[in-house]
């Protein structure tokens, strides 16, 4: 039965109350603003903590089935949740590859054993999970991926290369894809999807520096690593279809992710807030007209992308290239923040040229860093020229 | 109120079905034929269909019920004039729409009750509100004596040529009135036509000077500065409805093109030099069509608070931004055709050249945008 109007509303109320209660401090260091910023034991450690915290009050994976740790609830449950999350600024639930991708995917496809084997431990963040999807020489075109995975009595040896790979050196599972049939007419059937454990022999993880400095993804290698058969999902051939599946889980909850938030907001204000005390040709930084001016335009931006959320859900005033808000969100809502976060370094006059770790760097050098991830989104996932071709193919129809 | 944060959005059955039926009435009514038969002719309009649209009571929309209108908001106007831009449909449905408004909340609607009433049976009307080419100056110079007597001149007066009766901003001594002149009160010589850079457009400027009026022709109150400041907001969001339409139209008339032409052997939409910059019209479409409706969601009857004059003016902002950059692309991408006359893209650039400056210019409400969200 639907809960009712009053039911939700305390709900709302209840999970108020314990983030309010719940919500840790600010440790000594920079929290990662999304999943793809972990980039060391004492971050891994906090969100593991805060997560496992979070599963435990029954906050997440609410609509998953009890039997494998969830909570039963109707979805609605989880969406509000995540609605106070978000207004509370709490921090992420990071294990993201396992809550919005290989968990969901588990729960609609997966085998009575793959469910029981690792839906929990996705939730409570005991088994990190990653996502061996990009080659060093095939990236944009994923569907070309090259990492080999043959079939020996009863096992799948594995040979290859992954890259990128998010938390590689931290995970226990990967969601993978590789190429079970070399011959296929269309490169696409020839792949397969795996949920393959990380700590077997024959699977090496080497961190990858980032451009924040910091580490945080791997290059991962496959050298006659051998992995049980009950590892493919699906039938061999259907890798490029269920890893198309895995993108539905984006629309969150209602769609079957379990929960949680997988990155921090930043917003205009955050950035006007930042700017206290900043002055340019000795006025507040906010007198200067050209800098107003920026400032106006951003404001604009930010407000385009949440209307446009709001205008999505109303069918009369979506007929003219439908489906177009959906398809053009990612593209833009990373876009929208990585020009953000440029502008609010710009913004800091001198200081603007400080890094993390420098004592007088606005906020510990937070936008500094906050630009610079905010590539993860405009390259990872589909980069933002990738997304603009299939927006223009599938929404205004133009050829490849 | 949280200016930035402020994202209501609703769309009524009453606006859905509006612009369903106006949408089909403006594609019905407004072929690309007869958008190209009216850009030479003197009225500007075709005068049937405008009566048809009156009689469906689309002048009235937003009037209220005791005048005979539907009493719906300007809220409900807004997809009305938006279906209208998408078929480049010309008439003097926004200059009427205004010169309701402005009377309306000048002086209530049962002082403006007789104007009102022409306005829902028909009449063509238009405010006058320029002197100067400064959407930013507001200090009026055109005078109305103790007499009754205007004196002083008005430019880019819309639909001037074909007003019933025009709205013109005017002081009397230091109070700003509003004096309702009538079409038989000046001779023809009064109005100079300009020559405007949209063909679907008729402006004049109008010389004031020795027209003398009636006391019932001559609307005064406190109520005149808000309304005239509030009714401009409501022009700059009708401009950005109707330019956010005709975005909509360029951006289809592009992309047919990269779909039918081809060079060096392949559809000229595949190449992304010319896709992506599509994608980027679709995307800045999507956000003045969202700007728009929430602008039409907050504008009220009563006095404009913060929220809706922000509304409004980065509706108009981003409408004008998108359908600028999509005219001007349009000319582009159709090669040596879109040099041509022929070619649809030059209805679309020179709306937009002409769209833009009505009711300021999206720098011109940046700056306002400026104080209203950063003060
Ligand atoms: C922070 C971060 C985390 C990541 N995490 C993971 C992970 O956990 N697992 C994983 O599998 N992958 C991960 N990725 C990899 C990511 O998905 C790829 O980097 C991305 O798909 C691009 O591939 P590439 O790096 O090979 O770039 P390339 O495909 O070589 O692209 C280079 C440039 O060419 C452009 N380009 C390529 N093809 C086209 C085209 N058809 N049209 C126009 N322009 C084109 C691109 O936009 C880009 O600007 C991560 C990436 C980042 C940055």
């Amino acid at each position: 039965m639907a809960a009712t109007e009053q039911e939700l509303h305390e709900f709302r109320e209840e999970v108020s109350a314990w983030m309010k209660v719940n919500k840790p401090a600010d440790p000594d260091f920079l929290l990662p603003q999304s999943f793809m910023e972990v980039g060391d034991e004492r971050q891994l450690e906090f969100l593991r903590e805060w997560q496992f915290r979070l599963w435990s009050a029954g906050y997440l994976g609410m609509a998953w089935p009890k039997a494998y740790g969830g909570g039963g609830a109707e979805p609605v449950f989880q969406s509000i949740a995540d609605q106070e999350m978000r207004r509370h600024n709490v921090p992420i639930c990071f294990n993201v590859i396992g809550l919005g991708w290989a968990g969901p995917l588990i729960k609609d496809i997966g085998t009575e054993e793959a469910k029981a084997k690792y839906l929990k431990g996705i939730l409570n963040a005991e088994d990190i999970w990653c996502q061996g999807f990009s080659e060093p020489d095939h990236g944009s075109d994923l569907g070309n991926a090259q990492t080999r995975a043959v079939r020996e009595a009863d096992q799948y040896v594995l040979n290859g290369q992954k890259i990128w790979t998010t938390m590689g050196n931290f995970a226990k599972y990967m969601i993978l894809l590789a190429r079970t049939n070399p011959e296929a007419e269309r490169k696409y059937d020839g792949l397969s999807f795996f949920l393959s454990p990380m700590h077997v022999e024959g699977v090496e993880t080497r961190p990858i520096r980032k451009i924040t400095g910091e580490y945080g993804f791997t290059e991962t290698f496959f050298t006659d690593a051998r992995i049980p058969l009950d590892c493919l999902m699906g039938e061999e051939g259907q890798g490029w279809k269920i890893a198309m599946q895995t993108l539905q889980y984006e629309r969150g909850a209602e769609a079957g992710a379990a929960g949680g938030l997988s990155m921090i907001r930043v917003t205009v204000q955050d950035m006007l807030d930042s700017l206290q005390g900043v002055c340019r040709d000795g006025e507040p930084v906010l007198e200067d007209p050209v800098v107003r001016d920026a400032v106006v335009q951003a404001i604009m931006e930010e407000k385009a992308l949440m209307l446009g959320l709001r205008r999505m859900g109303i069918g009369p005033l979506n007929t003219d290239y439908p489906g177009s808000i959906a398809l053009s969100s990612k593209l833009r809502a990373s876009e929208v923040t990585r020009r953000l976060r440029q502008l609010a370094i710009g913004l800091q006059g001198a200081e603007g040229g400080l890094y993390v770790g420098d004592p007088a760097a606005r906020q510990g050098g937070f936008w500094q860093r906050a630009y610079f991830n905010s590539f993860s989104a405009t390259i990872g996932g589909g980069t933002s020229q990738v997304q603009a071709n299939i927006v223009a193919e599938h929404i205004l129809g133009l050829p490849k | 109120m949280n200016l930035i944060g402020h994202t209501e959005l609703r769309f009524t059955e009453e606006q859905a079905m509006l612009l369903h039926v106006a949408q089909e009435f403006c594609r019905n009514k407004s072929p690309a034929e007869s958008v190209r038969a009216l850009l030479e002719s003197d009225v500007g309009y075709d005068v049937s269909v405008w009566q048809e649209m009156t009689e469906l009571g689309w002048s009235g929309i937003a009037l209220p019920e005791s005048c005979g209108g539907a009493g719906l908001g300007v809220g409900a106007l807004v997809p009305v004039v938006e279906s209208t831009g998408r078929t480049l449909l010309a008439s003097p449905l926004i200059s009427t729409a205004l010169a309701g408004q402005l009377l309306l909340r000048a002086v209530g609607p049962d002082k403006a009750e007789p104007w009102l009433s022409r306005i829902v049976g028909g009449a063509v009307a238009t405010v006058a509100w320029l002197e100067s080419n400064d959407w930013g100056d507001s200090n009026i110079k055109v005078t109305l004596d103790a007499t009754g007597q205007l004196d002083g001149q008005k430019r880019f007066v819309s639909d001037a040529n074909a007003a019933d009766f025009i709205v013109v901003p005017a002081r009397r001594n230091s109070e700003m009135v509003l004096a309702v002149v009538s079409a038989d009160m000046f001779p023809e010589s009064a109005l100079t036509l300009n020559t405007l850079v949209d063909l679907t457009r008729r402006s004049a400027n109008f010389n004031c000077s020795g027209i003398r009026l009636t006391p019932e022709n001559i609307l005064a109150g406190d109520a005149v500065e808000g309304a005239l400041a509030d009714t401009r907001l409501l022009g700059a969001l009708l401009v950005a409805a109707e330019a956010a339409g005709s975005a909509g139209a360029c951006l289809d008339t592009v992309v047919e093109y990269l779909n039918t032409r081809k060079q060096f052997g392949k559809l000229i939409g595949a190449y992304q030099a010319l896709k992506h910059p599509c994608v980027d019209i679709l995307m800045e479409l999507d956000s003045a069509r969202s700007f728009v409706y929430h602008a039409a969601t907050v504008v009220m009857d009563e006095v404009l608070n913060e929220a809706a004059e922000a509304a409004c003016r980065m509706a108009k902002v981003q409408a004008n931004d998108v359908l600028s950059y999509a005219g001007d692309r349009a000319v582009q991408f159709h090669g040596g055709m879109g040099f041509t006359w022929d070619c649809d893209a030059q209805l679309y650039i020179r709306r937009a050249q002409w769209s833009q400056q009505q009711f300021g210019d999206p720098l011109h409400h940046r700056k306002r945008l400026a104080a209203l969200l950063l003060d």
